[in-house]
């Protein structure tokens, strides 16, 4: 891979996208979206089902159009046309359903594409690469050379974002990085995002666990109905967070909280 | 491997693995294996095994020497048509149209060289350049119009044939001249007994020299590396084997230079297949189209290699047909020339689903094919009964690639 780019300095853009609309049809499932991402920081998106979260990443990854806007890339203007394009360019991308292929085994699929030496594949070497990556994440994968098929969910997801890792990126976006996580498994892959963003990329994570949001983000931005809906910090409340997120200040959450503060009282006038 | 005790091996790190060193532990895997639905060439040899008893029951002459030879003479033409096929099904995807374009080839080797008076060389190539032109054209279609290529074969199949009996004319049939190098190299060419016995030893030379580099590069890598016994007794298998088979087809003709012009190619396919780039695209986009896509695989390029390379071979093997018959017909593709080059692939273990294959299947797969069919034209059977046994044995090859597939899914090896 040849970098077209140097990694730029900390606290400049590494992305940054202005008026980015995407329609399918009649449908507009991004309508003027401002993201701006810098190296050596983690912005969260959250957002309800069908916020537009997952069309935004596909946007960057490559995977589809935007319908209009423009996007800039380490501050040049760029047109992501084909996903081979966005990761040369330096975009990886860990999808929500992981798009791994079921019938390689697990050193394949982490080079799919990117292969050592086209014309006499080098077996052992990527072999080698594959473990040294896997250990660093402190993964738990019995064996590289058994089909992915074989392999549990969090294992996937472990080799999913192991092969992102693997070209070097400047930019790392996970969707639902953790949702198929055990515990130790969920704490690996914060660490993780915490290390690769010391290490001057640029990160941004999807996730509905506001937990692990606050936990590494360094901004989160809110997505609602395919538009912009206000950028928090992680010491914001969670009431602002979820009236951002959900639309409004009485939603099923606070009247979920408001009904249970209730119960909660009437059981105490009862008892006392 | 003092290594061993201080620091394990990278990849034997993980307690939870079994690790089958011992030659017993070697077996045992093995039936793991299979009862997990990784049949490989299984079948393939329970096949020739039953085929071989039944029709040397039923007519001792089969197994004689020159029958064999003829066998093969007889593989080399649909077996390479199998080749393209097994790539176009590692896709997931067919060709329908490979025993019609294999006839055009043909009918085109007769009528420019023999009637319109062109080189033999380039009226070979005029046919390799239209069946390349034909699979670019089903890729085409695929890619642009997301047209199914079991409907754009199928459409193929009808056009190819019907330019087959348009270029052909009234007349039909066409017979090419047996003096010429062409009819020679299908109907007598043999290699000499010396070359056959010396190149029956170089896989298991190959198995070795490659064996013994892979293990040494392991070892530095601190990987586990297959052991030294088992390298070697794999390789003395395969040689002695071998040199058996090349001692006992050398009591009658020998080897066909055309028979070794197909393992030639198999064998050049299967290290596309496996050692390079391009295989492991193929096997992804056959695995899962989506993730090979978003892993920056050209989706496109792979498709269009595919077809194309399938449509030239098919091309080849009618050209090696017409060698065969000294002749180019009307007749020529047609019949079961299809299913048996899709039969072949498919006993040998290439699976219709797409993901799995290898080039060595359509090897395996056709002495099978053309064996029974062999077996079947010495006990003088009608046609009509010798294409109801073929039906047959291609259902149950299909039924063994399902339940495998089942079974596979349910073992975590899809």
């Amino acid at each position: 891979m040849t970098a077209t780019h140097s990694l730029p300095a900390k606290g400049q853009s590494v992305i940054r996208l202005s008026g980015v609309s995407k329609n399918f049809g009649a449908v507009s499932a991004l309508t003027d979206i401002e993201l701006d991402v810098k190296a050596g920081e983690v912005v969260a998106l959250v957002g309800d089902n069908g916020a537009g979260k997952s069309t935004l990443v596909k946007v960057l990854a490559g995977v589809h159009q935007p319908s209009s806007g423009t996007i800039e890339f380490c501050g040049q203007q760029v047109s992501l046309d084909t996903p081979a394009k966005a990761l040369d360019m330096g975009i990886a991308t860990v999808f929500q359903d992981l798009a791994l292929c079921e019938n390689l085994d697990v050193v394949a699929n982490l080079f799919l594409g990117h292969e050592m030496s086209p014309w006499a594949l080098d077996e052992v070497a990527m072999e080698v690469r594959a473990w040294t990556l896997l250990r660093e994440l402190a993964a738990r994968i019995p064996s590289v050379r058994e089909p992915i098929a074989s392999l549990s969910g969090g294992q996937r997801q472990t080799v999913a974002i192991a092969r992102s890792l693997l070209l070097n990126p400047k930019l790392i976006m996970l969707d639902e990085p953790t949702a198929a996580l055990g515990v130790a498994q969920t704490a690996e892959v914060l660490n993780l995002i915490e290390r690769v963003r010391d290490r001057g990329l640029g990160v941004i994570i999807i996730s509905h666990n506001m937990e692990d949001v606050r936990a590494v983000a360094d901004r989160i931005v809110v997505l609602r109905l395919g538009k912009n809906n206000g950028i928090f910090t992680p010491e914001s409340s969670n009431q602002d967070l979820i009236s951002a997120i959900t639309g409004a200040t009485d939603n099923s959450v606070s009247r979920r909280a408001d009904r249970k503060a209730g119960e909660a009282q009437d059981h105490h006038g009862g008892a006392a | 491997m003092s290594q061993n005790s201080s620091q394990p091996m990278l990849d034997r790190s993980d307690e939870r693995v079994r690790h089958d060193d011992s030659l017993a532990a070697m077996a045992k895997g093995f039936i793991d294996r299979v009862r997990s639905g990784d049949l490989g060439m299984l079948p393939v040899a329970v096949g020739l095994v039953v085929i071989s008893f039944v029709f040397s029951a039923l007519n001792p002459i089969f197994l004689a020497p020159n029958n064999l030879v003829n066998l093969l003479f007889d593989c080399a033409t649909v077996g390479v048509i199998s080749l393209g096929i097994v790539c176009v099904l590692v896709l997931g995807e067919i060709d329908l149209s490979v025993g019609s374009m294999s006839g055009l080839a043909s009918a085109m080797v007769g009528v420019l060289w023999v009637n319109q008076g062109w080189p033999i060389a380039g009226a070979i190539l005029a046919a390799l350049v239209v069946g390349a032109g034909v699979g670019l054209l089903y890729a085409t279609l695929y890619n642009r119009l997301g047209m199914p290529s079991f409907v754009a074969t199928l459409a193929g199949l009808l056009a190819l044939l019907g330019l087959q009996l348009y270029i052909l004319g009234p007349t039909g049939s066409i017979n090419l001249p047996y003096a010429s190098a062409l009819v020679r190299f299908g109907q007598i060419l043999i290699m000499p007994d010396w070359l056959s016995y010396t190149l029956a030893l170089v896989p298991g030379l190959v198995m070795i020299g490659r064996g013994l580099r892979t293990r040494t590069q392991r070892l530095a890598a601190n990987l586990s590396a297959q052991p030294m016994r088992a390298l070697i007794l794999k390789a003395a298998v395969l040689t002695v084997a071998l040199e058996a088979a090349v001692f006992y087809l050398n009591l009658g003709r020998g080897i066909p230079w055309m028979f070794a012009l197909f393992v030639g190619l198999a064998i050049i396919l299967n290290y596309a297949l496996t050692r390079t780039k391009w295989g492991r695209s193929m096997f992804a986009v056959g695995g899962n189209k989506e993730a090979a896509r978003r892993s920056g695989i050209n989706v496109r390029r792979i498709y269009m290699s595919a077809f194309m390379l399938c449509s030239t071979l098919a091309a080849l093997g009618g050209i090696l047909s017409a060698s065969r018959l000294a002749s180019s017909s009307q007749q020529a593709g047609t019949g079961d020339v299809n299913l048996n080059a899709i039969a072949a692939a498919v006993i040998g273990g290439t699976s219709l689903f797409g993901g799995r294959g290898s080039a060595y299947s359509a090897l395996l797969g056709i002495i099978v094919i053309q064996a029974i069919s062999n077996g079947l034209t010495l006990l003088n059977l009608s046609s009509s009964l010798r294409y109801m046994i073929t039906g047959g044995v291609l259902a149950i090859a299909v039924i063994v690639d399902s339940l495998a597939r089942r079974s596979r899914v349910s073992h975590g090896r899809a």
